[in-house]
């Protein structure tokens, strides 16, 4: 067992946990919650592996990954508006007209 | 003299090119059928005059077939067969068919009896159908029918005289379902063509069967190459063409279309079923004898056949009461006579051309009598509710009476004479064949009695209201003409003169001693026709006619009634197997080939059906499956790993 | 490490209880715990950058966007705990754990050795390690980024934006679309004024009306009075000259001078006159 490994384990179990809860929750802000919740898993898993290493690259990509959470958000939460204001529901299981 | 084969009796068709009147040949058959093009795409504005342009024509054709069989007459005996060359039909590879018209002593007297006898029923029919609605368009068939006519017996080669034929196959079926709103009308041109069909399957096989043999379909190439035929092909093109004359001339077995076709108007069924388009079987065969001469085989089966036609036809006249019907029935047998004679080879060729002519004047003169007389009846066929007919047409009577002493042979008239030489030469080829005849000769005479005595003696049984009246002088002066031709149509003979005219076509015959007298037989017929005659006269004349016809009669009677059951013959032997087979090939199609063809995508599709449900449109059950696709990843990453 | 032990715990039970919680904002409070337990370890894997960066675009920005979204939304709504899809919380849930399982156990088999630490990489200051390599080796990528905020902004404000299609309703359409409404399906105008006191305007200087249909003078604040600037309207022009008259006043004489404080005294004398 060294310095990192409980760190990975951690990310793991953050990871699952947030995937468990997008398959579950049907509120789309929480679905969305969840998505951030692995995507900073896996920046934990990225910065404990820059350690690891002792090379920085791990730490450039986890800014990377905010970077790119920050626009999604954005992005996300605007569509998530708009379908709230046309259907008024906030419900991932609502918007399932494109089917069979 | 001819050109004969070595050891033949056939002479080769060799004609000279045309000159002079004969250059107008092409005229003949043109001229009727502008008239059919005119009246047909000229429309309504033709009704006013149509019917009378359409008869000109035909006149016009006689005209010419008169000068010309004028010119033909004056040339020397071994220069009488012309041929025109109108232009080249087409051209593919070897085959090379020309539009090429061939006039002879026999494409001549055809002429003549086409451009006669149908000139006068054109006119006949000018009083026939001056009220019917659609009188343009008969009269526009009747001119096609008389130029496919025409074109049969003029072409120089097998395939024009197909068109021809096919010509006349059309015609026939435009004119029997003429009055197409009767249900049985159009079943009845469907019938005719649907047989004709059989015959000209016969028929185009030989043609091409031609073809293969000669490399050509010209009657001059083929009769100067016939000598080198071997006996087995001759046999299977003379049984092939005949299969073709069969269904023409509606000989047994394929004579059921012939009485049903008698739902055209009578005019048609006098100029096709009597006169012209029923005797181009026998022009088949007369015309085809440089096969027939060298395949005694098939000459054979053409001389049962038509015996057997004599009687089934025979037997349906004695018993039907419908006049038409009963006359059809005598018209297949007296076809069949024809066909006995031109079976029975070179020695019958002429006679048998002599009794078409003679046939086609009679009966003719008969069908159109029969038409006054349904004219005059409020166009009631049924022979039950005529009787005493004389005294209320005349002209129609005494015209008849011409016709009916002709056909049974009343010696003197025209029928006696061709009728007592074929069955003269049919006793000297084989005296089995001559009985039959004979015989044959003498159920005329009962039948065609019964059907006079039926309309025109006994007492009166016509329906209320009917006032029966003598027809329009546009009628009865055809009537006329062609009761004088019955009567004075065996002029022909004298001297032979038939025989020997027709000799450039039909041979020389070799002379045989009859087994008996000419005389002798004449004498023999004679008397058996006036047994049948007074049969007829103790069965039907003393007795009293019932208005219905009686049910408890004897099978003969039945059979007779019932067409000799050709129709369900034929339905059992052909119709009904056809109908099971097509069922079964419908069914086989639909659940056997359809069910592997479309087995494949219904399957799928049945798939596609459960498998879409997938796609139920929640997006976490897609993140579910993405999920599970990571496991499988992460999975396999690990066993690779591991191993 | 002890800072690890202390949070790992805390940060598990706050990420399920995202899972359990049912109001979404109070989801949004455990991600922000996690968020910000996970900005401190970062501090101790030697990133104090990713540190600051954690702290200020996750939790400061990105979760208040969360947040200001869930007004819109409406904060109170809490989801039904009832699920619709056939087995879609036992399949999530098993395949969750196996997953988890697997990532564990799966990486736990990976023998990394000692950690090389960070030391030599942030000897001269994380920020201007991170700086170094940014803007060289991935000075690309960053660059792109810029583009791709870019497009999410303007992507944001066009779902964002709401074309008015029709001109925003006045009063006098509102009032007119209520007698329509009246006129056709019956719906009620609204209530009556209550008894004692008739408005004809809502403008402090003119006067109420009494039941009688009177002036109220004591409607309007004295002030108004003594400067004489009672009337605004035409329509209540004889209103006050009522009042005037009731008032003892010369017409538009108020304007002239200082108005004597008996002559108001009496007014609510002459109102109770009437009464």
């Amino acid at each position: 067992m060294n310095d990192v490994m409980p760190y990975i384990a951690l990310s793991g179990i953050l990871f699952s946990i947030g995937c468990v809860g997008v398959l579950i929750r049907r509120n789309a802000i929480v679905v969305f919650m969840c998505v951030e919740l692995m995507l900073n898993a896996s920046n934990l898993a990225l910065v404990a592996f820059a350690k690891q290493h002792g090379n920085l690259d791990g730490q450039i990509a986890a800014f990377f990954v905010m970077v790119v959470a920050a626009a999604e958000v954005v992005v996300g939460l605007a569509i998530i508006m708009t379908i709230f204001r046309t259907r008024r529901s906030a419900s991932v299981d609502d918007a399932s007209l494109l089917k069979y | 003299m001819y050109a004969f084969h070595e050891g033949g009796g056939i002479p080769v068709v060799d004609p000279t090119s045309a000159d002079g009147v004969f250059s107008l040949l092409w005229l003949v058959i043109a001229l009727p059928l502008a008239g059919a093009a005119i009246l047909l795409i000229g429309g309504k504005y033709t009704d006013k005059w149509g019917h009378l342009l359409a008869t000109l024509l035909p006149i016009g054709s006689f005209a010419i077939a008169v000068a010309m069989i004028v010119a033909l007459v004056g040339r020397e005996e071994d220069d009488r067969q012309v041929a025109q060359h109108l232009y080249t039909w087409f051209e593919a590879g070897q085959l090379n068919v020309g539009m090429d018209l061939l006039y002879d002593p026999l494409s001549a007297l055809f002429l003549l009896l086409i451009t006669g006898v149908g000139s006068l029923i054109h006119v006949y029919s000018i009083g026939y159908m001056a009220h019917d609605p659609r009188r343009r368009r008969f009269f526009a068939y009747l001119n096609l029918f008389l130029a496919a006519m025409l074109m049969l017996v003029l072409s120089e080669n097998y395939l024009g005289l197909f068109l021809g034929w096919e010509g006349v196959g059309l015609a026939s079926y435009l004119l029997i379902s003429f009055w197409q709103h009767k249900p049985s009308a159009a079943a009845a041109g469907k019938k005719a063509f649907v047989i004709n069909r059989v015959g000209d399957m016969g028929l185009s096989l030989a043609i091409m069967l031609f073809f293969v043999t000669f490399g050509s379909t010209s009657f001059t190439v083929i009769s100067e190459g016939a000598g080198e035929l071997s006996e087995k092909t001759a046999t299977i093109l003379g049984l092939l063409l005949l299969l073709g004359a069969c269904g023409k001339s509606a000989q047994f077995p394929l004579q059921a279309w012939l009485l049903d076709a008698m739902e055209g108007p009578t005019p048609v069924s006098a100029l096709i079923h009597a006169a012209t388009m029923v005797t181009a079987g026998v022009y088949l065969i007369v015309r085809s004898n440089f096969i027939f001469d060298l395949a005694p085989d098939a000459q054979t089966v053409v001389v049962v056949v038509a015996v057997i036609s004599i009687f089934w036809g025979a037997w349906i006249g004695c018993a039907k009461d419908d006049i038409k019907k009963a006359l059809a029935g005598s018209t297949m047998s007296q076809i069949g006579y024809m066909m006995l004679a031109a079976g029975l080879g070179v020695a019958g060729y002429a006679f048998a051309i002599f009794h078409l002519l003679t046939h086609g004047f009679f009966k003719a003169n008969m069908f159109l009598g029969a038409g006054s007389v349904m004219h005059g009846m409020d166009d009631d066929v049924d022979m039950r509710h005529y009787g005493a007919v004389r005294r209320a047409m005349p002209v129609t009577f005494l015209t008849f009476a011409m016709g009916y002493l002709a056909i049974i042979g009343f010696p003197g008239f025209s029928g006696f004479w061709s009728k007592d030489k074929i069955i003269e030469t049919a006793l000297a080829e084989n005296w089995v064949v001559g009985v039959f005849a004979i015989i044959g000769a003498g159920i005329t005479g009962f039948y065609m009695t019964r059907l006079m005595l039926l309309t025109f003696f006994t007492e009166k049984r016509w329906d209320k209201g009917v006032h029966p009246h003598e027809s329009p002088k546009v009628m009865t002066v055809p009537l006329i003409v062609l009761a004088a031709l019955s009567v004075f149509g065996g002029v022909l003979i004298i001297n032979d003169w038939i025989v020997t005219f027709l000799e450039p076509v039909t041979g020389v015959p070799a002379h045989e001693d009859p087994p008996l007298p000419a005389a002798a037989v004449s004498v023999l017929v004679v008397l058996v026709v006036a047994v049948g005659v007074a049969a007829a006269w103790f069965l039907v004349g003393r007795r009293e006619v019932p208005r219905e016809a009686p049910q408890d009669v004897s099978w003969v009677t039945k059979a007779g009634r019932n067409e000799v059951y050709g129709n369900e013959i034929n339905d059992t032997l052909v119709v009904n197997p056809s109908k099971h087979l097509t069922t079964a090939l419908l069914a086989t199609d639909k659940y056997v080939v359809d069910g592997v063809l479309t087995g494949g995508p219904v399957a799928v599709g049945g798939f596609a059906g459960f498998a879409r449900r997938i796609q139920n449109g929640y997006v976490r059950s897609y993140a579910l499956s993405i999920l599970a696709g990571a496991l499988i990843v992460a999975l396999a990453l690990l066993a690779v790993n591991a191993a | 490490m002890v800072a690890f032990w202390i949070l790992a715990p805390i940060m598990v039970i706050a990420a399920l209880g995202i899972l359990f919680v049912r109001k979404a904002v109070h989801a949004a409070l455990l991600l922000a715990v996690v968020m910000i337990s996970l900005s401190v370890l970062y501090l101790t894997l030697e990133a104090p950058f990713l540190f600051a960066v954690q702290i200020i675009v996750y939790t400061g920005a990105i979760l208040m966007l969360f947040l200001f979204v869930l007004m819109l939304v409406g904060v109170d709504a809490s989801d039904s705990v009832v699920e619709t899809i056939p087995g879609q919380r036992a399949t999530a849930i098993v395949g969750g754990v196996f997953l988890g399982v697997l990532l564990t156990v799966g990486l736990g088999q990976i023998s990394l050795g000692t950690a090389v630490g960070l030391d030599d990489a942030n000897s001269g200051g994380n920020i201007q390690a991170l700086a170094n390599i940014l803007f060289s080796k991935y000075v690309f990528a960053f660059e792109t980024t810029s583009a791709l905020l870019i497009t999410a902004a303007v992507g944001a404000m066009v779902l964002a934006h709401r074309e008015r299609l029709t001109p925003k309703a006045t009063q006098r359409s509102l009032a007119a679309q209520r007698l329509v409404d009246y006129e056709e399906s019956g719906a009620h105008l609204g209530p009556l004024p209550p008894p004692g006191v008739y408005a004809r305007h809502n403008a402090v200087d003119t006067p109420a009306l009494l039941p009688d249909g009177s002036p109220a003078p004591s409607s309007v604040s004295r002030v108004l009075t003594a400067r004489g600037t009672v009337r605004s309207a035409p329509a209540e022009a004889d209103a006050i000259e009522q009042i005037e008259e009731q008032l003892g006043w010369a017409p538009h004489a108020g304007r002239d001078g200082a108005v004597p404080a008996s002559t108001t005294e009496e007014a609510p004398a002459t109102g109770g006159d009437h009464e």
